[in-house]
C-alpha cells in the first residue's frame, strides 16, 4: 500500500515536471509564432539576489530576474538551457539520471551548443533548477544528480527504499550496521524511514562520527547520528531535512568551534548556502540547532590549552560574517558567540575534547550539553 | 669673344634643356608627348564646345615609336597649323587669363621637336574645319636656331572626319605600364573629365576604352583680367607701356579686374603720397616713370581691393567627379568635396577634394532592405590598372591640376605636402610619421585656377603655396571626416554582422530543443527556425540600420 503511494506520488511529480518544462517551451514557440523576440525569464542565483526570511527559517531568492534571450551575451546559455530542458525531459520520460559530469558530456555532441567545461553545464543547471524550483522542483525531479554522495549515518532508523530495477521495497535498518553506516544515496526523494529516536546529531567529521558509532552513543541517547564530513553535501541536507520533517526531529549539530564551522558548516545546513539560494527550500533544515562546540564550551570545559590562535582568513570570515551574513546578522546569539571568539582569538575542534580522556565526549561532554537543549545556539 | 656672342633661340634652350619640358627618359618622353597632344585636343574641343572624343594608338618598332593622337575638336586653321606645332611659345592661352590645361604653347612642338632630334622626322598633322571640304595635311618640323616653323610638305586631302584634328609624331620612346604609363595618364585624365570618350590602343594591339559617364561639357571658364594684388612691378609697367587707355583712372579701371572708380583713385592717391612725384588721374600712362609705377605698385598693395572674381574657375563639379571616380575606380565609399574659390598672388583658384575607400569585395558591409547585413560584392573592374591601393600599402595619390593627371613629381607637389601635413589618424587611418597614410584607398585632389603655379615649364607639379596648401587641407579634412564617419559606420556594421552570425548559429539548437521537448515534426522545427531567424533581423534591424 505504502509503495503504491509513493509510486503514484513519484508518477505525479515527473508528470509535474514534464509540464513545468513544456510549459517554458510552449510560452517561447508562441512568442516565435507571435513575431516576437523569446527569451526566458529566470531568478539571478547571486549573494546579492538573497534574502534571509527569518520566518521561514531559511535563504530566500529576491527578485532580481535575469532574462535570456537573441542577444549576443545571453543566447548561447539561452541555447544551452532549452537543450538541456530537452534532455531532463527525455530522462524524465526514460526514467533515467545524469550526473553533473555526464550532463556535461551530453552536451558535447551539441555542436556549436556544446559546454566548454563543467563550470558551464553546472551553471546552466542550476539555472534550469532555479527555474524550476519556482514551480515546487528540485534537481533530482529534473534527474539531475550531485556526483558527490551523501554522509553516513547510524542509529535508530529503518531506511525504507526500494529496488531500482523492481520497485520491491527494501528495508535498511541502520541499528544492524555494526562498525560500518548507511551512505546516504545521492537522491534522497524516494526513502521513507521508521525511527524511535528523539533527534539528530549532525556531526563535521568523519573521526567523530566513527567514535560514537563504535561505542554505539545513539544507543544510549535514542539518536540517529549523521557524518556531514565538512560542509554538507546535498544530498545529506535533503536527506536530514526529510527525516526531520516526516518524524518531527530536531537536529542537533556539533561541530569545531571555528567560523568555518559556525558560517559554512552549520549555516549552510540550517538555511542554505547564499550561491544555491533558489534549492534552500528543499534543504534547509529550519529545525537544526547549534550544540557544539561553542566558544562559551572552551571556557566550560576547560579546552584553553588545546585550542589553536585563529588564522587570518578566520578572522575574516568572522567579520565578514558579522557584516554581511543576513542569518548571523539576524541572530544576536551568534553575533554575541562570534565576538567572544574574536575576543578570544583561538579556535577549538571537536577533537579538543580528547584532552580530558578519548570518550570524555561520550561521557561527560555531549550529556552535559543535551541536557540543556535550551542553551543551544540557534 | 665678342664674335661668338649670339642670340639663342627658345628651341635652342629647350632642346638643350628639353628635361625642363619632360622629355627626359625615353618612357617619360613618351608619356608626355601623348600627354600634350591629348591636352590641346581637350582644350580645342571644350573651347567648340564639342563634346570630345579622343582616339590615341601608340605603336612601337624596335624602340622607335608612333604616336596618333585624334580628336574631333573644330581643327585648326591651315595658317596657323605650322605655328602651333613649328614653334615653341606659341599658342592662344598664355595671355589669356583663364583656366584652360595648357598655358605656354610649348608643349606639342616640344614633342615635335622631341621626334625630330631622336628620330629626325617631322610632325605629321591633319586637320579639317567643319564644313570645308577638304582637310589640310602638314608635315612641320621647328627650325631651332630661329624657332620657326619648318614646312615640309603640305597638301590638301579628302579625310572621312567632318572635322577634328589628328597628330602623328614618331620618336624613341619606351613604353611601360605601371603608375607612370599612357594608360594611367588616359584613366585619370577619364575620372577627371567624365564628359571625355577615349579609345586607346596600346603597342601590343590591346584597345582600353573610356566611356562618357555625362553628355554635358563644362561650363567654359571665363575670360578674367588680372587682380592688381598678383601683379608684379615689370608686368605693371608693361602693361602701362601697352596700354589703349589714356588715363591712369581708365587704365586701372580698364585693365584689372575689381578695380572700380573709388578704388582707383585711392590708388592713385595712394601713389602719389608715397612718390611725391606728380600723378593725377590725368595722367598719360606711358609717361609714367619708373619710379612713379613703383610708387603705383606699393600703393595698389596698401589699398584695399575686392578678392577677384572666382567665376573664371570651372571645378570639375562634385556630382562629374565622383561619376569619373565610381566609372573608373570602383570603391565601397566616395567622398567628394569641392572647395569654394580662393587666390593666392592675386589669381583665384579652387580646389576640389575625393577620397575613394576600400576594394569591394574586400570587407564592406551593407544593409539589404528587409534590415539585414551582408558583405559587399565585388562588381566589375575599372579599365587598366587599379589606382587604389591593397590593404596595407600606402594610399594612392592622384594629383590633377586644371584637368590634367600630374604623374611625376610627387614628392615636391603642393597636393602631397598637403596630405602628408594632415593627420590621419584621428580619421581612422594608420600613418607613419611623416608618411602617406597606410589604407585601401585612393585620394584624389584637383587645383582649378587661371594660373597654375607649376614648379617646372614640364608642369609635373604644384609650387605649394600657403593659400594652395591651406585649401587642399581643408578639403581634404572634410572629405577625411566623411570618411571617418563612414568608418564607424563599417566597423559598427562590421560588429553587428559578426554578432548576428554569432546568434544565428545557435537558432538551430533552439529548433532541435523545442522539437524535442514539445515533440514537433521537422518541418515545424525548420519553420521554427526560420521565424527565428526572421524576428532576429527584425528586431536587430534598427540597431544595425541607423547611420
Amino acid at each position: 500500500m505504502k509503495k503504491g503511494d509513493s509510486n503514484f506520488a513519484r508518477a505525479d511529480l515527473d508528470a509535474k515536471t514534464i509540464a513545468v518544462l513544456e510549459s517554458i517551451a510552449r510560452q517561447i514557440r508562441a512568442d516565435i509564432e507571435r513575431g516576437t523576440v523569446p527569451n526566458i525569464k529566470l531568478p539571478v542565483r547571486s549573494l546579492d539576489n538573497v534574502k534571509y526570511d527569518q520566518a521561514r527559517g531559511y535563504f530566500e531568492l529576491a527578485r532580481t530576474n535575469k532574462v535570456r534571450t537573441l542577444a549576443v551575451n545571453t543566447v548561447r546559455s539561452f541555447a544551452q538551457m532549452l537543450r538541456l530542458m530537452a534532455t531532463s525531459r527525455m530522462m524524465v520520460k526514460h526514467d533515467d539520471y545524469a550526473t553533473k559530469r555526464e550532463v556535461y558530456y551530453i552536451s558535447k555532441n551539441w555542436g556549436d551548443c556544446r559546454f566548454d567545461e563543467q563550470g558551464e553545464s553546472d551553471a546552466i543547471m542550476d539555472d534550469i533548477e532555479a527555474m524550476a524550483s519556482m514551480h515546487g522542483l528540485s534537481r533530482e525531479h529534473l534527474r539531475f544528480y550531485p556526483e558527490s554522495h551523501g554522509g553516513s549515518v547510524a542509529g535508530r532508523l529503518t531506511v525504507i527504499d526500494r529496488n531500482p530495477a523492481t520497485g520491491e521495497a527494501i528495508e535498511i535498518d541502520c541499528n544492524k550496521l555494526g562498525s560500518g553506516a548507511y551512505s546516504i544515496p545521492r537522491s534522497a526523494e524516494h526513502l521513507s524511514f521508521r525511527t524511535d529516536a528523539r533527534f539528530v546529531l549532525a556531526i563535521e567529521t568523519g573521526g567523530m562520527f566513527q567514535r560514537l558509532n563504535n561505542h554505539r552513543f545513539w544507543e544510549t541517547a535514542q539518536c540517529i547520528i549523521v557524518e556531514m564530513g565538512g560542509v554538507p553535501t546535498r544530498a545529506t541536507r535533503r536527506f536530514i531535512r526529510l527525516l526531520s520533517d516526516k518524524h518531527d526531529l530536531p537536529v542537533y549539530c556539533f561541530v569545531d568551534c571555528d567560523p568555518y564551522g559556525f558560517t559554512n558548516i552549520y549555516r549552510t545546513l540550517k538555511v542554505g548556502s547564499g550561491n544555491a539560494a533558489h534549492i534552500n527550500r528543499f534543504l534547509c533544515v529550519p529545525r537544526a540547532r547549534f550544540l557544539g562546540v561553542t566558544p562559551q564550551d572552551i571556557v566550560e570545559f576547560g579546552l584553553e590549552d588545546a585550542t589553536h590562535p585563529l588564522a587570518a582568513t578566520d578572522i575574516k570570515r568572522a567579520q565578514d560574517a558579522l557584516e554581511n551574513d543576513p542569518f548571523i546578522m539576524a541572530h544576536p546569539e551568534w553575533i554575541a558567540a562570534i565576538n567572544q571568539l574574536l575576543r578570544m582569538g583561538v579556535r577549538a575542534e571537536q577533537q579538543a575534547l580528547a584532552k580530558w580522556g578519548l570518550n570524555y565526549v561520550i561521557d561527560d561532554y555531549l550529556p552535559r550539553k543535551l541536557a540543556n537543549e535550551a542553551g543551544f545556539l540557534p | 669673344m665678342a664674335t661668338r656672342q649670339r642670340e639663342i633661340s627658345v628651341s635652342e634652350f629647350f632642346l638643350k634643356n628639353r628635361h625642363l619640358l619632360g622629355f627626359d627618359t625615353p618612357a617619360k618622353s613618351l608619356v608626355t608627348a601623348v600627354k600634350e597632344a591629348v591636352d590641346n585636343a581637350l582644350d580645342a574641343c571644350e573651347e567648340a564646345g564639342i563634346l570630345p572624343q579622343i582616339a590615341v594608338e601608340v605603336h612601337d618598332r624596335y624602340g622607335k615609336l608612333r604616336v596618333i593622337v585624334e580628336d574631333n575638336g573644330p581643327g585648326i586653321v591651315e595658317s596657323q597649323i605650322a605655328r602651333i606645332f613649328g614653334k615653341l611659345l606659341y599658342g592662344s592661352k598664355f595671355h589669356k587669363f583663364s583656366q584652360s590645361r595648357g598655358q605656354q604653347g610649348m608643349g606639342i612642338s616640344a614633342a615635335g621637336m622631341y621626334g625630330q632630334l631622336t628620330v629626325g622626322k617631322p610632325l605629321h598633322i591633319v586637320s579639317r574645319i567643319k564644313g570645308d571640304k577638304l582637310a589640310s595635311e602638314i608635315y612641320v618640323s621647328v627650325d631651332t636656331a630661329k624657332n620657326q616653323p619648318d614646312i615640309h610638305k603640305k597638301r590638301w586631302l579628302k579625310w572621312d572626319r567632318s572635322h577634328g584634328t589628328r597628330v602623328e609624331m614618331e620618336m624613341e620612346g619606351h613604353y611601360q605600364k605601371g603608375p607612370h604609363s599612357i594608360e594611367t595618364y588616359l584613366k585619370q585624365t577619364a575620372i577627371a573629365n567624365p564628359h571625355l570618350r577615349i579609345n586607346y590602343r596600346n603597342p601590343e594591339g590591346e584597345e582600353l576604352r573610356f566611356a562618357r559617364s555625362t553628355n554635358v561639357l563644362p561650363p567654359r571658364p571665363r575670360e578674367i583680367k588680372p587682380h592688381p594684388y598678383g601683379i608684379e612691378l615689370g608686368r605693371l609697367i608693361q602693361m602701362l607701356n601697352n596700354t589703349k587707355s589714356r588715363t591712369l583712372l581708365r587704365f586701372l579701371i580698364d585693365e584689372f579686374s575689381r578695380v572700380g572708380k573709388k578704388t582707383a583713385l585711392e590708388i592713385i592717391d595712394c601713389a602719389r603720397k608715397q612718390s611725391g612725384r606728380r600723378l593725377s588721374e590725368r595722367s598719360y600712362p606711358r609717361h609714367i616713370a619708373h619710379a612713379q609705377a613703383t610708387a603705383l605698385h606699393k600703393a595698389i598693395q596698401h589699398t584695399r581691393i575686392l578678392a577677384p572674381q572666382t567665376h573664371c574657375i570651372v571645378p570639375i563639379g562634385e556630382k562629374q567627379l565622383l561619376e569619373g571616380l565610381s566609372k573608373e575606380l570602383p570603391a565601397d565609399f566616395y567622398t567628394v568635396t569641392t572647395r569654394s574659390a580662393a587666390t593666392y598672388r592675386g589669381n583665384p583658384f579652387q580646389v576640389e577634394a575625393a577620397i575613394a575607400y576600400g576594394r569591394p569585395g574586400d570587407a564592406a558591409i551593407e544593409v539589404d532592405k528587409s534590415g539585414r547585413l551582408r558583405k559587399a560584392k565585388a562588381q566589375g573592374e575599372g579599365n587598366g590598372e587599379h589606382p587604389m591601393a591593397q590593404k596595407g600599402e600606402l594610399v594612392r595619390l592622384l594629383r590633377f591640376a586644371n584637368r590634367v593627371p600630374l604623374l611625376y613629381q610627387q614628392s615636391s607637389c603642393a597636393i602631397t605636402k598637403a596630405v602628408l601635413q594632415i593627420n590621419w589618424r584621428p580619421y581612422g587611418l594608420h600613418q607613419s610619421k611623416g608618411a602617406l597614410p597606410i589604407a585601401p584607398m585612393t585620394i584624389l585632389v584637383h587645383v582649378a585656377s587661371v594660373w597654375v603655379p607649376y614648379t617646372s615649364e614640364s608642369k609635373e607639379a604644384i609650387e605649394p603655396y600657403p593659400e594652395i596648401l591651406k585649401e587642399i587641407k581643408l578639403g581634404l579634412q572634410q572629405c577625411g571626416r566623411r570618411l571617418a564617419h563612414y568608418l564607424n559606420r563599417q566597423l559598427h556594421l562590421r560588429q553587428e554582422f559578426d554578432r548576428r552570425a554569432y546568434i544565428e548559429k545557435y537558432l538551430p539548437h533552439i529548433g532541435i530543443a523545442l522539437q524535442e521537448i514539445l515533440a514537433l515534426s521537422n518541418d515545424e522545427s525548420d519553420a521554427m527556425v526560420r521565424a527565428l531567424d526572421r524576428i532576429l533581423h527584425k528586431s536587430r534591424g534598427v540597431r544595425g540600420v541607423v547611420a
